[in-house]
């Protein structure tokens, strides 16, 4: 990385009060204008990662860098002032906006908080609206009359309201028809090239985090397994379940790596590398220690945490494949 | 077979929690009709959902054909009617809900039997794989007990132990680790993807002809959809049961159909092997929702997303076809008169008078550059 990050991550931890680590150690930075994407299946840890960076979760452990800034220790108005840069657009805006406060009125009350002038408010939820294509006559309809979309592109306008230079998006198109969330892509992409944005974009989905991402981070039962540039990871994927993953994607007549078994429990994870119960290629040593990630290629900041990487094995050579 | 009129059956002892009790009105000893083969056909299926104010239109005539052993996939978005398709065909709705239409199992009407003759083809000719697994499974009942009860419902075995066992085998079958402690778990002791392959067990159970999957994998993640899938694969394979696969996934689809099935507003707009329909499509719907879905090639933030959103269920305009509000190639003629399917290559329609049966509507390109005559 060539300039300051907007966004560093260090050593994030979080255990949830019944046990479960939900996230283990986990790095990460986001350059300005960047898109970097988080991907891994349910219980991973992704989500619970975006909540610690927001700090809508204190870290156990680790800390969080916004421009320069550590939030560990701020609260009250600098806290706030922080969080106007730094905001999420949720996964379901049927529950996050409020049912009882009109679209306008959404928006308005993020510009309030932020204490913008009241003056500006009206002029400024006007623009967004329209900046983010949801169209004058719905400005003063309630959340239950706009379709899923509409409502979503909501959400970014609210987002967007305080200017910010990161915003979290937690599985933000993930509801949406794929008809519709292509425009919503679309969208996104569209304000990060005028505005300068940077995403992190938390995602089941591999396609879509494939298509937005100049940088993907995989994640596996808390930790980070994988990370690269966006390219490069999908051209050649090292860690075994990165690989498992990418090829569980449904799809004619491919070669097809299906993992045997399901996530262990995060309350209870296994001992060294948390994948080596589901791995093709783990071998005893596996189980001794916590892999370190290794440089794979050297490319794009490529790397992998497996102790495997470099003896030559593939997951797909090794598995049974289907 | 035609007999399929009046049949009466002995009353049996527990109603299923799929169905409303019906009124015992028809008790006799005749048997309940079997179907002789498994290809389950569709005839101008309507259902609407009426209230004192209003009524929901959610289908609206369509015709599919699931032959035997093959795998037909109905492919829409929310609301496009795909899902109350399916539980319309397995009579899974109340009288309250108006339906017509027919559907035949091996010619078998299923729209023309009684309840309780309906009842005792439920799950041993046709079954059901619902979307919710957590849902659809009873919380205070062993997994176990709750497959036997399927396997003892339809005579496949009588004694408590025999069925246990019996059920083991089928949680073998699914392939879940450990089936002899998995029949004595309870479902909130199994993962997500345990629980949806426990209920595929149950629908399996009696070796169906047919087997009617609603989004079986959409709340899975990727690696236990892959699982689950092949799993669907191999079952047919061993089994020869056709597969209705109802599904929003385009990626899903490609993988398991034979063949497609396009529903958009209650309505098919396209329907042929999934191969065709899924790489060269006729319709402009299918088309765009294609394109919509971003692969490798597509530049950022160029995706070729469809202007508008999909009608809501029952929301659709009657007049003319229901897609061109959103549709680049929308004439006139379009919006006034309701176009019918009709053949555009072997085996495949698609409704679209402006396509009308040729295959013009290139993958990548906007579909404005189509020519159209």
């Amino acid at each position: 990385m060539t300039t300051t990050p907007i966004l560093l991550a260090e050593h994030l931890s979080k255990r949830f009060d019944n046990g479960v680590l939900a996230v283990d150690d986990v790095s990460l930075t986001v350059g300005p204008g960047e898109t970097v994407g988080i991907v891994g299946e349910s219980g991973c840890g992704k989500s619970t990662t975006g909540k610690l960076i927001l700090r809508l979760l204190e870290p156990d452990s680790g800390y969080v860098a916004f421009d320069g800034k550590n939030l560990a220790n701020m609260s009250g108005q600098r806290l706030q002032d922080i969080r106007a840069k730094l905001q999420l657009v949720p996964q379901n805006p049927q529950t996050s906006l409020n049912p009882r406060l009109t679209i306008t009125e959404a928006i308005a009350f993020n510009l309030r908080a932020h204490r913008w002038a009241k003056r500006e408010i009206g002029p400024r939820t006007a623009y967004l609206l329209d900046r983010v294509g949801v169209p004058a006559a719905y400005a003063h309809r309630y959340p239950h009359e706009l379709s899923g979309g509409q409502l979503q592109r909501v959400a970014i306008a609210r987002a967007l309201s305080t200017d910010p230079k990161l915003i979290v998006c937690d599985e933000a198109v993930s509801a949406l028809d794929k008809s519709v969330q292509a425009q919503v892509l679309n969208l996104l992409v569209e304000l990060q090239r005028d505005l300068g944005i940077a995403y992190l974009f938390i995602s089941h989905d591999l396609g879509v985090v494939e298509h937005l991402s100049d940088r993907v981070v995989v994640m596996y039962l808390g930790r980070i397994v994988e990370e690269s540039g966006a390219a490069e990871l999908w051209r050649r994927p090292a860690h075994p379940y990165t690989e498992a993953l990418f090829s569980s994607v449904p799809g004619p007549g491919r070669e097809r790596l299906v993992l045997t078994g399901d996530l262990p429990s995060p309350a209870n994870p296994p001992s060294g590398c948390g994948f080596r119960t589901r791995c093709p290629v783990a071998i005893e040593a596996c189980a001794d220690s916590r892999p370190e990630p290794v440089t794979v290629g050297g490319d794009d900041g490529h790397q992998a945490a497996c102790i495997r990487i470099g003896d030559g094995v593939t997951a797909t050579a090794s598995a049974g494949v289907a | 077979m035609t007999t399929a009129t009046r049949i009466h059956t002995p009353p049996d002892i527990a109603s299923s929690p799929l169905t409303l009790p019906q009124p015992s009105r028809f008790r006799g000893s005749r048997p309940a009709p079997a179907p002789t083969e498994g290809t389950l056909r569709v005839e101008d299926l309507a259902v609407a959902f009426r209230s004192k104010r209003k009524a929901v239109e959610a289908v609206r005539g369509i015709s599919f054909t699931v032959e035997a052993g093959k795998t037909l996939v109905l492919l829409g978005e929310s609301g496009s009617g795909k899902s109350v398709s399916a539980r319309a065909v397995l009579r899974l709705y109340s009288n309250a809900v108006d339906i017509s239409g027919r559907a035949t199992l091996g010619g078998v009407d299923l729209f023309d039997l009684d309840e309780r003759a309906m009842q005792s083809l439920r799950g041993r000719a046709i079954a059901l794989v619902p979307q919710d697994a957590s849902g659809s499974l009873d919380p205070l009942r062993r997994i176990g007990s709750q497959i036997a009860e399927v396997l003892r419902r339809h005579g496949m075995e009588h004694g408590r132990k025999a069925a246990r066992l019996r059920a083991a085998d089928l949680l073998a079958q699914v392939g879940i680790p450990d089936p002899a402690r998995a029949v004595r778990s309870y479902p909130h002791e199994l993962s997500g993807g345990m629980r949806q392959r426990a209920l595929i067990a149950i629908a399996i159970a009696c070796e169906p002809k047919v087997l009617v999957a609603d989004e079986p994998t959409t709340a899975l993640d990727v690696t236990i959809q892959a699982q689950v899938l092949d799993l669907f694969a191999s079952l047919q394979a061993d089994l020869g049961m056709g597969l209705l696969l109802v599904t929003h996934d385009v990626a899903v689809a490609r993988q398991m159909a034979d063949r497609v099935a396009v529903m958009y507003a209650g309505r098919l707009v396209e329907e042929g092997p999934g191969a065709t329909v899924l790489e060269e499509p006729a319709h402009p719907y299918t088309a765009g929702l294609l394109r919509a879905v971003p692969t490798p090639e597509t530049p950022r933030g160029q995706l070729q997303a469809i202007p508008g959103q999909p009608p809501a269920a029952g929301e659709a305009v009657d007049e003319g076809c229901s897609f061109a509000p959103r549709c680049a190639l929308a004439t006139d003629q379009c919006r006034a008169d309701r176009p019918e399917l009709v053949p555009v290559a072997a085996a495949h329609w698609a409704a679209c008078p402006v396509v009308n049966g040729r295959v013009p509507v290139e993958m990548g390109n906007a579909p404005t550059t189509v020519e159209v005559s």
